[in-house]
């Protein structure tokens, strides 16, 4: 095994808590080219506990690209420098003997660092809680394709659903703006007929919490898309747009 | 808050107001740029132009002002989401990985924009002030012979050059994403409108900062 180990430079950002200072600490380590990055954090891990070290805080949860928990910024790229790849699916293979990596958390007044590499979400649970819904009568199942549904609209709309809620937008945007994401859930909805009771009420309730929690907005430089793990498309945010314009001139009376 | 406060103070709202207001000063850059050209006709065709606007100067004076009115909005819109965006992400990272992930016109948009800003200053105090209130009325073909003026001065023709490249940045990037803004994003038209907004950008930078060149050059003659 240890015959075609890589030898790397990791500087990983340490932050006590949140309102402290916080700086990147250098870890030098041997790595197998088949180990994620987040068992290369696991691995750091066990020498630091062992020597009566403070772990390395991270997150993760599933460590196979759906759960969107996982979510580190590696030399200036959230999830790292392959497309469409989660941070828990990125592997040491992908780097250079010798190389050196910057692991940082999401940057973000949105954001903000809980530990180490965690930071605080909520914003986008907030979002999600104002809009991120579809309301229905609860009793028997429904039967299966009773609403016809074309394929072309549906897969629009799956495409939107694939977004995991990681951030990983809000991370690359230079405006920290929170656009992708939003745009997604309201995309999901809004293609779809079971959407379509809460549809403008939905785009104008998402969007007021994501401009109350400090996110900021589109400039259209599209680094959201070039990084989303999911590559989800920036015609969703014209999507939302056009749902937000129109949801102005169709109902007056439902504006906030 | 009524529903138009409301939206315009929204972020989506705000970026509605910098695609409408950048769409009509691109409209009004393509009527500019069409005057300009009269220059290459010559003397007399570029002061016979500047003779059919002075005859309907009321009508120009009410342009003006609705132009410096959608400049001001503009302007102070994009310095407000420039300030609100600076807000929102405070802290950089180590390394830079902007680079590789966006294109050089859409992040620049600020400081192109504070520059055609700075641009504007010097071209109204200059050229538009004497147009309006410096014109030599013993002249042969006044308007042409101001223009000739100005553009023999290297220092000055050098900043309408400068200007002009970096307006056509500004261009490039506004073009494409004032439709974004507006929601008009579809897999058929979107290359295009790209396209469309490159060209706009160029023709309009290289056929502006042509001028001054072929002044500074040329000597009018």
């Amino acid at each position: 095994m240890n015959g075609n180990h890589i030898h790397l430079t990791l500087n990983i950002w340490r932050q006590e808590t949140p309102s402290s200072k916080g700086n990147f600490e250098e870890y030098k380590q041997n790595v197998s080219p088949d180990a994620s990055i987040l068992e290369i954090l696991d691995e750091i891990n066990n020498h630091l506990e062992a020597e009566g070290k403070r772990p390395i805080a991270f997150e993760s949860d599933c460590r196979e690209g759906i759960c969107g928990t996982c979510g580190l910024v590696i030399n200036g790229h959230p999830h790292g420098p392959l497309p469409k790849t989660a941070t828990c699916q990125l592997h040491m293979r992908n780097f250079n003997d010798g190389e050196t990596l910057y692991i940082e958390p999401f940057r973000a007044a949105a954001f903000p660092v809980i530990k180490d590499l965690i930071v605080d979400r909520s914003g986008f649970d907030k979002i999600q809680q104002a809009g991120g819904y579809v309301s229905f009568n609860t009793g028997s199942a429904p039967d299966a394709n009773n609403i016809l549904i074309p394929k072309q609209i549906a897969d629009l709309a799956l495409d939107a659903a694939e977004c995991i809620g990681c951030g990983a937008c809000v991370a690359a945007c230079k405006n920290s703006s929170a656009m992708l994401f939003v745009a997604a859930k309201v995309s999901q909805f809004a293609l779809l007929p079971q959407g379509q009771s809460e549809r403008y009420e939905r785009v104008q309730a998402m969007v007021k919490v994501m401009d109350e929690n400090l996110f900021g907005s589109c400039t259209n430089t599209y680094a959201c898309e070039a990084e989303c793990p999911k590559g989800i498309s920036v015609s969703n945010i014209a999507r939302m747009n056009r749902e937000y314009i129109v949801a102005q001139l169709k109902t007056e009376e439902l504006a906030h | 808050m009524g529903w138009f406060t409301t939206f315009t103070r929204s972020s989506i709202g705000k970026k509605f107001i910098m695609a409408l207001t950048g769409s009509l000063l691109m409209i009004f850059l393509i009527i500019h740029f069409i005057g300009n050209m009269m220059l290459y006709f010559g003397p007399k065709a570029f002061d016979t132009y500047v003779d059919t606007l002075e005859t309907i100067k009321p009508l120009i004076r009410v342009i003006e002002v609705l132009l410096a009115l959608i400049f001001i909005f503009h302007i102070y819109n994009g310095l407000k989401l420039w300030y609100e965006n600076k807000k929102a992400n405070p802290k950089k990272y180590a390394v830079n990985g902007s680079r590789e992930n966006t294109d050089i016109y859409s992040r620049t948009m600020a400081i192109t924009g504070v520059t055609i800003f700075v641009f504007l200053i010097i071209h109204l105090s200059t050229f538009w002030a004497t147009f309006n209130f410096g014109v030599h009325p013993n002249t042969e073909y006044p308007y042409y012979t101001i223009v000739t003026h100005w553009f023999q001065n290297p220092f000055y023709s050098l900043i309408y050059i400068i200007g002009m490249i970096v307006l056509g940045y500004h261009l490039n990037h506004a073009f494409e994403s004032a439709f974004q803004t507006f929601g008009w994003n579809h897999k058929r038209y979107t290359p295009l409108i790209k396209k469309i907004g490159t060209i706009y950008a160029l023709i309009l930078a290289i056929g502006f900062a042509s001028i001054p060149i072929y002044f500074f050059l040329m000597g009018g003659k």
